[in-house]
């Protein structure tokens, strides 16, 4: 039993990084209907500024809000210079450039910090809390990351739903032309929802590196797992990526407490295949199969 | 207030607009009749800046637009209401509606006039906009543009897909709108009946090419040139 509740609480924890890498995957699949394969890399590589700026003697906050300003502005970046030249392309170019991408950073990192895994200090004590006389898996830093994580993600859907900001976002993703009859700026509104995936996706980096280490290619899984709680979910709902992801991160904790960790990645495909095989638009979705 | 001259647009080696030539004065509606391939929505879309035209010249007040983004276009007064309705169904009528608002921030009007204008959209404000009929949307549309604030108004194919009753009374709000408001509309349309009912203007357009520009009476009468372009 014990284990049991054990499990599920590390479940939870590791699944509110999954799904906030998802939630990230999701803000750009919505955006510009591309899959950003370099997700991982960006945030590996704000994880990497934030640990520096650590390095450099600042303080832990400033390092965390530096790791998402960073993301801001490199997802910006990458949607100004990359990707507005093949969002017009065949959708495989976009893959090629985002597949690209995350090779290069991957690279540039290991040239800039060496291949070797450094450690990242976490915000919060990483023993788990005492209950009776034993200790369960689930620390004051794991509240922190699920609370965070449960506040952007609330964050986002207020700023989404709430503000004309979100309405001229949402219009720019589901029709570009009709919203620039409407005299929203659609070039714009991308670049804004590639910031703030790459600041949500950053923000997971500085979260997840306390217990993954930091290294150039060390959030790679965790870039696959997201991918899954992603599709899991929707591919288009921010909802379906959080709720994806926990049960992403439930499943690979059962799995590698009862059966081995080696499984895990495994049963994390099995658990994809099998939704796409029942529901093919994953859980949440709201896209219908269009008639033609 | 518009004014089209020597207008000529291609896609790749088809000339889909060839010289048009063509005048909308204030409060006036001017029907824009041909053909399907006649360029019509091409013109609509040259005029809204999402087709850039390869010659030729169109000024809205002496602003010329063939250099301008479609996000300033808009902004200018120039609403372009795109074939199909063009409402964004993931969206709610309401959020629809408040995208249109936004344009020039709430001096098109409030949603409450919008919902006074279409009592049906009022009931269902809160439903996706995929939920609506066909002539629901087309009302969706029209509250859309006329929140943005337009002196100008750009309809594309209104009355395609609605029934006939539902087309008389999209034309009566159109002609109204017209006179109350002092708006300009330029209207396309295979339609030509309904169209020339309420319609000050009317030109022809044939591959590209306008055949034809008198009062709309006129053209109504003149059987022989509406059989021979229209086909009837």
């Amino acid at each position: 039993m014990t284990q049991f509740l054990n499990l599920t609480l590390n479940g939870i924890s590791n699944g509110a990084i999954y799904g906030a890498v998802a939630l990230a995957l999701v803000l750009i699949w919505r955006a510009t209907r591309i899959v950003n394969f370099a997700q991982g890399a960006m945030l590996m590589l704000t994880t990497y500024l934030s640990s520096a700026m650590i390095s450099g003697g600042s303080p832990y906050w400033v390092a965390v809000i530096g790791a998402v300003g960073c993301g801001l502005v490199i997802g910006a970046l990458v949607e100004l210079v990359l990707i507005r030249r093949v969002e017009n392309a065949p959708p495989l170019n976009a893959v090629i450039v985002t597949l690209g991408l995350l090779v290069f950073i991957e690279a540039l990192a290991g040239m800039i910090w060496s291949s070797t895994p450094r450690s990242y200090p976490a915000a919060f004590s990483i023993q788990g809390y005492k209950v009776g006389s034993t200790r369960i898996l689930f620390s004051p830093n794991d509240t922190f990351i699920v609370g965070m994580v449960a506040v952007v993600a609330l964050a986002l859907a207020l700023l989404f739903t709430r503000t004309n900001l979100g309405l001229r976002l949402r219009a720019a993703a589901f029709a570009p032309e009709v919203a620039r009859l409407l005299g929203v700026r659609v070039g714009r509104m991308f670049s804004i929802g590639w910031a703030l995936a790459a600041g949500v996706g950053a923000l997971a980096g500085v979260l997840v590196a306390p217990s993954t280490f930091l290294g150039p290619h060390t959030f790679d899984p965790i870039l696959i797992f997201a991918f899954a709680a992603a599709v899991l979910g929707g591919l288009d709902s921010p909802l379906g990526a959080i709720v994806g992801g926990l049960l992403v991160g439930l499943v690979l904790s059962y799995v590698s407490g009862y059966e081995g960790e080696a499984l895990a990645p495994l049963a994390a495909l099995g658990v994809l295949i099998i939704t796409l095989m029942a529901r093919p638009t994953g859980l949440f979705s709201a896209a219908r199969e269009r008639r033609v | 207030m518009l004014r089209v001259s020597g207008l000529t647009c291609d896609y790749g080696p088809v000339r889909a607009l060839a010289g048009v030539d063509l005048e909308v004065a204030q409060g006036s509606i001017t029907a824009v009749l041909g053909a399907n391939g006649a360029g019509k929505t091409t013109l609509l879309r040259t005029l809204s800046g999402l087709v850039r035209p390869s010659g030729g010249s169109a000024r809205f007040e002496e602003r010329e637009l063939t250099r301008m983004a479609v996000e300033e276009i808009v902004r200018l007064g120039l609403v372009h209401v795109p074939e199909g309705r063009g409402v964004i169904a993931e969206l709610t009528v309401e959020e629809n509606l408040r995208l249109g608002s936004l344009v020039r921030g709430g001096d098109g009007g409030s949603l409450a006039d919008a919902y006074a204008l279409f009592p049906p959209l009022e009931r269902r404000r809160r439903q996706p906009a995929a939920s609506l009929s066909g002539g629901e949307r087309q009302m969706l549309s029209l509250a859309r543009a006329l929140l943005a604030g337009p002196r100008l108004l750009l309809l594309d194919e209104p009355s395609l897909g609605l029934a006939p009753k539902v087309v008389a009374e999209l034309m009566a709000v159109v002609k109204s709108l017209a006179r109350e408001r002092q708006l300009a509309v330029l209207l396309v349309e295979q339609n030509a009946r309904s169209a020339l009912s309420i319609a000050d203007h009317a030109v022809l357009l044939h591959l590209g090419k306008v055949v034809a520009a008198a009062p709309a009476a006129q053209l109504l009468a003149d059987e022989k040139l509406l059989h021979a372009y229209l086909g009837y």
